[in-house]
């Protein structure tokens, strides 16, 4: 990363970076200018949007960053926005006087980089180089990433996904798209690297008719053919459209993640239950998005483990949110054992299910621990909470979530450690997810002295995972949710022309949990993933030392999905998701000392789904340390709801009674 | 320093600007910092650029104004631009008075936009007036 970033910067950066500056205000236009190039900028200037966009047209390559005022009288600064992200892709710092929470949030949702309130202040402006650098290292990154890649444009499209950090959107967006004309997708794929093709210049006039179809279609459906009739413009090809119709949804991609926001429940009273973490997540996200930062999120007992991960990558000189992506999340409800359901709202008009963020709120919140990781195309937050259950009993949970970001750097960072060092029993709840290319990447799990490290290695480039952990009372239901979308499958992955995912990708998680519950209680464990929906519960013995939860999901081309259930003292859950979006899958959970086989199929829209299971060699544990104890006649319910409108989803519950197994697509 | 030695006045009344609200700190002393070889007089230039521009954008809000129905969009575009050029050069007591128009404007009171219009043309001359003598007398210490 280190070198990466480096290699795009010379030895005088930032001085001589060149700058399209647009404002029709004479005044404004010459400080700006002035202090561009006191920043020893290459500064031009335009009065014009419109002059400004031929510009930028007519010498593609000579600016790196633009600079827009809001207000202007021939071209409305957000369409020059929009013009810019559709068409090169630039990075664009919007400017104004008006500083109302509005507009600018329009200027982000539009995709621009940063938004400056006027008057504009030099300080601000020496600071601008940041977004070409991250704009460049995510191109090199890409150009690295697509010469390893064999499979030409398929495979691409995925490489940026990982650069614009809405991937999790992406990859669940272009599923539900790819599942309806899978042919037009391919079209599109075919086009997607096509720089070098003769061009349509779309103008503002041809976009907004473009729009028009795309709306009248409703996005879902807009195919480029269809789309192409609407339009009615001659000279016009479908592959012009179906070109222009991917960048548009990159663009519409860029624009959910926050978009989503201001109607979604983060800001919500209604979600007020869901607590100060999902506020936090939603809006601190949200702001960060914009500033390319992520929080270190420290809220009353709230450490946030989540910048280890960049300090895991040293030298990697960039925040961790790529600035013009902007995250969607969906939330994942707590509920704190009271049986009510948990909804994933994912947004908006795209329907895209997207990272969650884990939140947890546990009743009594001893320490609570966020770690939140977002890399480039793969968003992360975990947060495990620790509480007291309704008896006294402490818990110690621990999740540690290195990923690998791409497959060529293919790093482990080091882990997020999330720690709640409770009172005396030790009751340790690790959690872990350790995904990797090919399954291979190896569990570790290290149980060490009531802290569990389970590192997590996953290549996927367009992986988010998301866990919850919830302790209400003596139920702990965890929530996974890993989207995963859009897998860009290289190497060891299997081309499926009729998947989402490309490929095969399989990946190993694995859940250890020791719970350690002095008073016999029943514990209920609750996993739920979304998006990938892993869900199972476990219910323990009381006679049982410890419990250990490994979850092996491989997902395979077609959706199939191995689960393991272990042996009497650990209970194996295995669920996966299904790549294609939201199908969850709940699974079982083990008790005794026996395996217990589990072979699901379930049909869910297209997608099958198999659960077979298979043992998983459980790396870590340490017996000794954790005795357990459950009431087995705890049963837990898993129920795995999303609701995103045009999407298909899945809702599984579990009854352990007698393992049961219902899926019920929504 | 002799108090009625020019420099002492350029830096008096440059302080009263400050102070009595006129101007604001920050942003005009940015303007100056801009200064350099290149542009040793930039902050005046870019004032009288204002001035010169903004002419055009009061001759602008009068004829809206006079004009029925009146097209409140385009005045606030018009006033937009106003405060955001008037905040660059650090004219605070225009910039505020171009916001209360503004609010006139999207309450689409026309009568309190008038009145406004009056406030903001008053406090654009008398700060045109300031500023000339100001960097008259800069330009005489040299």
């Amino acid at each position: 990363m280190s070198t990466a970033s480096s290699s795009v910067v010379s030895d005088q950066f930032p001085a001589g970076l060149r700058v399209l500056v647009v404002d029709d205000d004479p005044t404004c236009l010459k400080i700006l200018e002035k202090m561009l190039r006191t920043c020893l900028y290459e500064v031009t200037k335009s009065n014009r949007a419109e002059i400004a966009l031929d510009m930028l047209r007519d010498k593609r390559n000579i600016f790196d960053i633009v600079i827009s005022d809001v207000h202007m009288p021939d071209m409305d600064g957000f369409k020059l926005l929009e013009q810019v992200g559709l068409e090169m892709d630039l990075p664009v710092i919007m400017m104004s006087a008006d500083d109302s929470q509005h507009v600018v949030m329009k200027g982000v949702t539009h995709g621009a980089c940063d938004y400056l309130i006027k008057p504009v202040r030099i300080e601000a402006l020496k600071n601008i180089w940041q977004h070409v650098v991250r704009k460049r290292k995510n191109e090199w990154k890409e150009i690295e990433q697509s010469g390893s890649v064999d499979e030409g444009d398929r495979q691409q499209k995925p490489s940026e996904d990982v650069d614009y950090s809405s991937s999790a959107n992406e990859g669940n967006w272009r599923s539900s798209k790819r599942r309806k004309d899978e042919e037009d997708e391919a079209d599109d794929r075919d086009d997607s690297s096509t720089l070098k093709k003769p061009r349509v210049v779309w103008s503002v006039e041809l976009h907004q008719q473009f729009v028009a179809a795309v709306n009248q279609l409703g996005i879902d459906k807009a195919v480029p053919k269809k789309i192409l009739e609407l339009m009615n413009v001659p000279g016009l090809t479908r592959e012009n459209v179906a070109s222009h119709l991917q960048k548009y949804r990159l663009y519409l991609r860029r624009l959910s993640g926050v978009s989503q926001h201001p109607g979604n429940s983060f800001m919500s009273p209604q979600d007020a239950s869901y607590g100060p973490l999902s506020s936090l997540n939603g809006l601190d996200l949200q702001t960060f998005a914009a500033t390319g930062h992520i929080p270190a999120q420290s809220l009353a007992t709230l450490q946030a483990a989540g910048l280890s991960r960049s300090t895991a990558k040293s030298g990697l000189p960039m925040p961790l949110v790529e600035q013009r992506n902007l995250f969607s999340f969906d939330n994942a409800k707590l509920r704190f054992g009271d049986g009510q359901p948990q909804h994933m709202n994912s947004g908006k008009q795209m329907n895209l299910l997207h990272g969650i963020p884990t939140n947890m709120e546990p009743k009594q919140l001893v320490n609570l621990h966020h770690s939140a990781q977002s890399l480039g195309g793969m968003n992360m937050q975990v947060s495990p909470h620790g509480g007291h259950n309704g008896q006294s009993s402490s818990l110690l949970m621990q999740m540690s979530q290195p990923q690998a970001r791409g497959q060529i750097l293919n790093e482990t960072a080091g882990g997020q450690v999330a720690r709640l060092p409770t009172s005396t029993g030790q009751p340790i709840l690790s959690n872990g997810i350790a995904g990797g290319v090919l399954a291979r990447n190896g569990i570790g799990e290290n149980g060490r002295a009531g802290y569990n490290q389970v590192p997590q290695t996953s290549s996927m480039l367009n992986f988010p995972l998301n866990h919850t952990a919830e302790l209400p009372g003596n139920s702990f239901p965890l929530g996974s949710t890993p989207g995963i979308s859009a897998l860009p499958a290289k190497g060891g992955f299997h081309e499926d022309a009729n998947s989402d995912i490309k490929g095969s990708a399989g990946f190993i998680q694995s859940y250890d949990i020791f719970n350690d519950l002095q008073q016999h209680k029943p514990n209920g464990w609750e996993l739920q993933n979304v998006g990938v929906g892993l869900t199972f519960d476990a219910s323990q013995h009381s006679n049982s030392l410890r419990s250990n939860i490994d979850v092996a999901p491989s997902v395979l081309i077609n959706q199939s999905y191995s689960s393991s259930q272990r042996n009497g003292q650990n209970s194996n859950a295995s669920v996966t998701g299904k790549a294609i979006f939201s199908v969850g899958e709940g699974t079982e959970h083990r008790n005794n000392g026996q395996n217990v086989g589990q072979h699901m199929n379930n049909l869910l829209g297209d997608n099958s789904m198999r659960i077979k299971t298979e043992r998983v060699p459980d790396t870590s544990f340490q017996p000794a340390l954790f005795p357990q104890h459950f009431g087995q006649e705890d049963l837990m319910s898993a129920l795995l709801k999303q609701q995103q409108d045009g999407i298909v989803t899945a809702e599984n519950e579990f009854d352990f009674d007698g393992y049961p197994l219902d899926n019920i697509p929504v | 320093m002799d108090r009625n030695h020019p420099q002492h006045q350029v830096l008096h009344m440059r302080r009263s600007l400050f102070d009595q609200g006129y101007i604001d700190k920050e942003q005009f002393i940015q303007l100056e910092e801009l200064q350099d070889d290149a542009n040793p007089n930039f902050a005046e230039e870019i004032v009288t650029l204002f001035y010169t521009d903004s002419a055009r954008l009061i001759q602008n809000i009068e004829q809206i104004l006079v004009n029925r129905p009146i097209d409140f969009a385009r005045l606030d575009d018009i006033l937009h631009q106003f405060k955001g050029s008037s905040s660059s050069i650090g004219a605070k007591k225009v910039k505020e008075a171009c916001t209360q128009l503004r609010e006139y404007c999207s309450a689409e009171n026309a009568e309190g936009c008038m009145r406004t219009l009056q406030l903001v043309k008053q406090e654009y001359a008398v700060l045109k007036r300031k500023l000339e003598t100001y960097f008259q007398m800069v330009r005489q210490v040299g």
